[in-house]
């Protein structure tokens, strides 16, 4: 079950994005964050002991939230928006 | 003359909108960073375009302070060279290092007025790192800024004003509020709110909050201490202590806090002279009444400055501007800065007051077990920073941060350093006081790897 719920702004464009090799939908105005905890429960992996992150702070300072692109970059989720077509990954090291 | 003057004001909260209006009403055009994408700073956050919720459902009781701040910006867009979604990861030197949509740049300032803000104050406890816990101030902005809950049904743990705000907030917005947890006794409450009569207004919105809570039976608790999350893929419940029996609510989400700490590393970039603050429990950049640092041109205000809330950094803001005015050797309105000053003071005697009300639990660190994770960047655990102090001798923040790499990580202290004091402190039979505070090292934000290669200077003032 996912993180985040919506409770409000459920009326905005719908934004398809990939998430771990699965096609899901987010919204215009969604950050990163918003878009992925509202159908995951992770954001991440910890690199030191495995376990899931899911973001902290929401508002740029704990660094908790990065996630990585299919493409090697990291984003920080919760201060960037989410745009059509992004492919997200939230185990890059999982095999393919 | 004001053309060789090139102020820059970082953040565009109440304070520093303030900040930038009262310089552009003499005539300077102040260039304003921020790192949000629209001005406001996380109490008067924007939400972005095309959401329609009314301002008066996202800030309440604040929204006509909140709208005030909101015009002011919109007032003077034109006139102040505005950058939202930019970070300063570095100061030195009256030259500022921005990065901005990947791309990075340096600034160059005469005078720097920093409105740099707070975060929520964190004391960890076992089950903190699991997802669906958020701070009570992450867990106010997923609902401001983007329409979200942290969860279906919530539990509010910690202590401060922000603790009954966000639930009354999440009840209002639909969420289940699962249970009001206070680490303060009662009686703190009791005993402060002499004090708290200084700002009524403010006094009475708390205690509505509360009523409102109750009303609606919302298990409310004071004197509590927290125990632990449960889950593991994402938390399912959490346990505390109340006097000497534990108590349990299922919840698929947690928002903590213990009040806030001021965001003070640019200034520490910068070299300003830091004191330690008894009423932040936390080391602050000194300053005048008009908010002057210890390093010429450089000024702060509002909450990165020492907590005081909203209304005091918006004074804040336009004292510090004011001061960079008479620095700079222009009229200032005398009485205003003075008036100013006065109001400063006395919402100061309410803020002791606050914190009588919402004392941080001074039994914290001594409760700590050794595996708990105090950073959750690199997750260094308690017994770690206990062991460094023990076998290696470790006294001091810098040298436990040398040893344990505390403090180190991707947040570089701002999430874990105040536990780190604490439990340091702690271990040396000391105050947070005796063993210093983390030096600040660029970046204090992570930078794309890339980004290292090209560095474009850029010019400013154009």
């Amino acid at each position: 079950m996912p993180i985040l719920t919506r409770l409000a702004e459920h009326d905005r464009r719908p934004l398809r994005f990939m998430l771990d090799g699965r096609p899901c939908i987010g919204r215009e105005g969604d950050t990163v964050l918003t878009a992925v905890l509202t159908e995951a429960e992770r954001l991440r992996l910890s690199e030191f002991s495995g376990a899931p992150r899911a973001g902290f702070c929401l508002m740029g300072a704990c660094q908790d939230c990065w996630i990585a692109t299919e493409t090697g970059e990291c984003l920080r989720a919760c201060t960037t928006f989410l745009a059509e077509g992004m492919r997200l990954l939230t185990d890059p090291g999982a095999a393919p | 003359m004001t053309a060789s003057i090139r102020p820059v004001v970082v953040g565009a909260g109440p304070a520093g909108v303030r900040a930038a209006q009262t310089l552009v009403a003499a005539g300077l055009r102040p260039v304003v960073v921020d790192e949000a994408p629209a001005w406001g700073g996380q109490i008067y956050r924007q939400q972005p375009p095309g959401f329609t919720r009314p301002k008066r459902a996202l800030y309440g009781f604040e929204v006509t302070r909140a709208k005030a701040v909101h015009a002011a910006m919109a007032a003077i867009r034109d006139r102040v060279d505005y950058r939202p979604h930019t970070l300063v990861w570095n100061a030195e030197g009256e030259r500022l290092d921005l990065l901005s949509d990947g791309r990075a740049a340096t600034l160059t300032y005469t005078h720097l007025i920093l409105a740099t803000g707070a975060t929520d104050r964190v004391l960890p406890f076992p089950g903190w790192t699991t997802p669906g816990v958020y701070t009570l101030g992450g867990a106010q902005v997923a609902l401001k800024f983007q329409g979200c809950g942290i969860g279906r049904r919530v539990a509010f743990l910690g202590t401060g004003p922000l603790l009954y705000l966000v639930a009354y907030q999440y009840a209002r917005a639909g969420a289940a509020v699962a249970a009001v947890l206070d680490t303060a006794p009662f009686t703190a409450k009791l005993q402060a709110a002499p004090g708290m009569l200084r700002l009524p207004a403010v006094f009475a919105k708390g205690l509505w909050y509360l009523a409102w809570l109750k009303a609606r039976g919302i298990p409310v608790r004071s004197g509590v201490r927290p125990l632990q999350v449960e889950g593991e893929a994402r938390a399912t419940g959490l346990l505390w202590r109340e006097g000497t029996r534990e108590r349990r609510v299922a919840c698929d989400a947690v928002a903590f806090g213990y009040g806030l700490r001021s965001e003070t590393q640019l200034a520490d970039l910068l070299g300003c002279r830091f004191a330690f603050d008894a009423l932040d429990r936390a080391y602050l950049p000194v300053r005048d009444a008009a908010g002057r640092t210890s390093v010429p041109h450089v000024y702060v205000a509002g909450d990165g400055a020492g907590v005081m809330g909203a209304d005091a950094a918006e004074r804040a803001g336009e004292r510090a501007a004011l001061a960079l005015l008479q620095d700079i050797g222009t009229a200032v309105d005398g009485a205003r800065a003075l008036h100013l000053e006065r109001e400063l003071g006395r919402i100061q005697g309410f803020r002791r007051a606050l914190e009588r009300a919402f004392p941080v639990p001074a039994d914290w660190a001594a409760n700590v077990p050794d595996d708990l994770v105090i950073c959750r960047c690199e997750e260094v655990r308690a017994g770690e920073l206990r062991a460094a102090t023990r076998e290696a001798g470790a006294r001091e923040m810098n040298r436990l941060k040398a040893l344990t790499r505390v403090g180190m990580g991707r947040c570089q202290g701002r999430m874990c350093g105040t536990a780190a004091a604490e439990i340091l402190a702690q271990a040396c039979d000391t105050a947070p006081e005796a063993v210093g505070r983390l030096r600040g090292q660029p970046p204090v934000k992570p930078l794309p790897v890339a980004l290292a290669r090209h560095v474009e200077p850029e010019e400013v003032g154009r």
